[in-house]
């Protein structure tokens, strides 16, 4: 652009020229405006997959790792290289040590969310839907909210012993508070004209609550569903850390006693893998619930 | 038009003499100002009554009383057992299908073929299985209508529903009404604050003032209405001038409906 101009003002003959043909034919203005093509979004389109093209990032931190390790950069017992962890997964894995450990890790996360899961939501509905529920159920759980959950460890194991009920208990309470809070804000989050409407159509209390107060929660309770998840892994790694016999955790623990950095991290990656194989599910769930949804979905 | 068949139609009115509606001494009290002030109403089964009034006046604060959907009221007010509403917004359930919309609240177990029947009535049987997001603004005011009509209401009150629409959407919904109206038979009650509005469709129109109804007028207008006949230039101007609105701002609304200039 600033090269047309240029030649133009290097040519001013030419452009009063062209002027002054212009005027003669009666409009008023100058050389015509520069103009650029505006390229239709379908001629941009690339060809590389979008799911690949996330994938980049982790794959060159691999590399990365790896050249660090073979270098010497970094030191076995420090960080095992990707290489050795990829081979001592694939040995726990063989062996049926890993499994097992994660089959006891997924049992205490199920059903640690199932009981948080019960109670948060029952807890919701009642102080969502009840000025009396909101009174007597909200202050209280928002008081003991308050309380970080970690720190109910040593309570638990008093009260509960050392087998499963402590982990579980702390996996259902980090669940519970998350996905209270957000049922509770989705309920009361509702339109109050949809409210209204559905009144008007001749709905009941009941029906009311069937069709306009729990449908418009839905939003609010999957981000409390995403939101408890990750809570529920937060839970079980920290509830696995103490007298566990079984499970990723113990594992881990043992593996800490003979500088095993190797195993630790595969216990690791199971962990991650296992909480985005969670989110990957609440995401599919989401995708089917809430498609009525009029949001922005990114270009 | 045959304008005379929806008076044949008896209302099914909880208390009947022979009205559709019927309002006495009804006041709204918000924080101590009475809103609606010893308001008295009456409708006829079939008729087709428009409210006018300045914003504020209370206009939409009645239909909601009629609704149901305002309780906080003393004095007497009858109304149909069988009665729908449309909104200004067609408020419609984000989450269910327009179909399901159309059925919401329906007593028993209704099908699917009701509520396509319904929405074929207003020209949108082929979105039945749409989402609402995916409907234009039209669209939607007119799912929200088949959602009044499917009831089979004895009264049928209308807030504004034309207020959100482009004017030409607004032109063809209030032709759709004014068909349906003479179909089906049932009282209407149209709260507006566009006076071409309710002359194009009302049999009387009711202008409200300081809580109660002020004035009243038949519309006794051969239908389908015409803006650019005289009687109906004759009395927008008189309704003009009740809801005070004279002189050069008449003007302004002449230009708005690209009708004649009415000077007295």
């Amino acid at each position: 652009m600033s090269l047309d101009q240029a030649v133009a003002g290097q040519a001013p003959p030419d452009t009063s020229a062209g002027a002054a043909a212009l005027a003669e034919e009666g409009a008023p203005a100058g050389p015509p405006p520069e103009l650029s093509r505006v390229v239709p979004v379908s001629g941009r389109r690339r060809s590389v997959p979008r799911w690949l093209r996330r994938t980049v990032g982790p794959v060159a931190l691999l590399v990365l790792w790896q050249m660090l390790s073979a270098t010497g950069a970094l030191h076995e017992d420090i960080l095992a290289s990707p290489g050795t962890i990829a081979a001592t997964g694939a040995g726990l894995i063989s062996d049926g040590t890993l499994p097992s450990a994660m089959v006891v890790s997924l049992q205490r996360v199920a059903v640690g969310l199932v009981l948080g899961g019960v109670a948060g939501v029952a807890l919701a509905l009642v102080s969502g839907l009840s000025r009396l529920g909101e009174d007597l159920v909200d202050a209280t759980v928002q008081m003991l909210r308050s309380i970080p959950w970690v720190g109910m460890i040593p309570l638990f194991i008093v009260w509960l012993g050392i087998g499963e009920a402590p982990k579980i208990a702390l996996i259902a309470l980090g669940v519970a508070f998350h996905l209270y809070l957000n049922v509770y804000a989705g309920i009361r989050g509702v339109d109050a004209q949809l409210v209204e409407a559905g009144t008007s159509l001749g709905l009941g209390r009941w029906g009311l609550i069937r069709h306009v107060v729990l449908p418009g929660a839905l939003p609010g309770a999957m981000t409390g569903l995403r939101y408890s998840l990750a809570t529920a892994w937060l839970a079980l790694v920290f509830g696995e850390q103490v007298n566990a016999d079984d499970g990723l955790g113990f594992l881990m623990n043992q593996a800490r006693e003979f500088f095993r950095t190797d195993v630790i991290v595969v216990c690791l990656v199971v962990y991650a893998i296992l909480g985005l194989l969670a989110d990957f599910l609440v995401r599919a769930l989401e995708r089917l619930l809430l498609q009525w949804r009029p949001t922005f979905t990114g270009r | 038009m045959a304008t005379d068949i929806h008076r044949t139609v008896t209302p099914e009115t909880a208390d009947g003499a022979g009205a559709a509606v019927r309002v006495a001494g009804l006041v709204r009290s918000f924080d101590g100002r009475a809103v609606i002030d010893d308001l008295e109403l009456t409708l006829r089964p079939g008729e087709f009554v428009a409210l006018l009034g300045r914003s504020g006046c209370g206009k939409s604060t009645l239909l909601r009383v009629l609704a149901g959907l305002d309780r906080e009221i003393e004095g007497e007010v009858l109304v149909p057992r069988r009665k729908a509403v449309a909104f200004q917004a067609p408020r419609l359930m984000p989450w269910k299908k327009v179909w399901r919309n159309v059925l919401l609240g329906l007593p028993g177990r209704p099908d699917r073929g009701t509520a396509v029947a319904a929405l074929e009535e207003v020209g949108l049987g082929h979105r039945a299985d749409a989402w609402p997001k995916t409907l234009s603004g039209g669209e939607a005011q007119r799912a929200s209508l088949a959602r009044a009509l499917v009831r089979e209401p004895d009264l049928l009150l209308l807030d504004e529903p034309f207020g959100a629409l482009d004017a030409l959407t607004r032109i063809k919904a209030q032709r759709l009404v004014a068909d349906l109206w003479q179909q089906r038979g049932c009282a209407v009650l149209l709260v507006t604050h566009d006076v071409d509005e309710a002359l194009l469709l009302a049999d009387r129109a009711l202008v409200m003032e300081d809580g109660r109804i002020a004035y009243g007028t038949t519309v006794d207008l051969p239908r389908p209405r015409d803006i650019s006949d005289p009687g109906f230039t004759a009395l927008r101007a008189r309704l003009l001038g009740r809801l005070g609105v004279a002189g050069a701002e008449e003007q302004e609304q002449g230009q708005e409906t690209a009708g004649p200039t009415v000077a007295h």
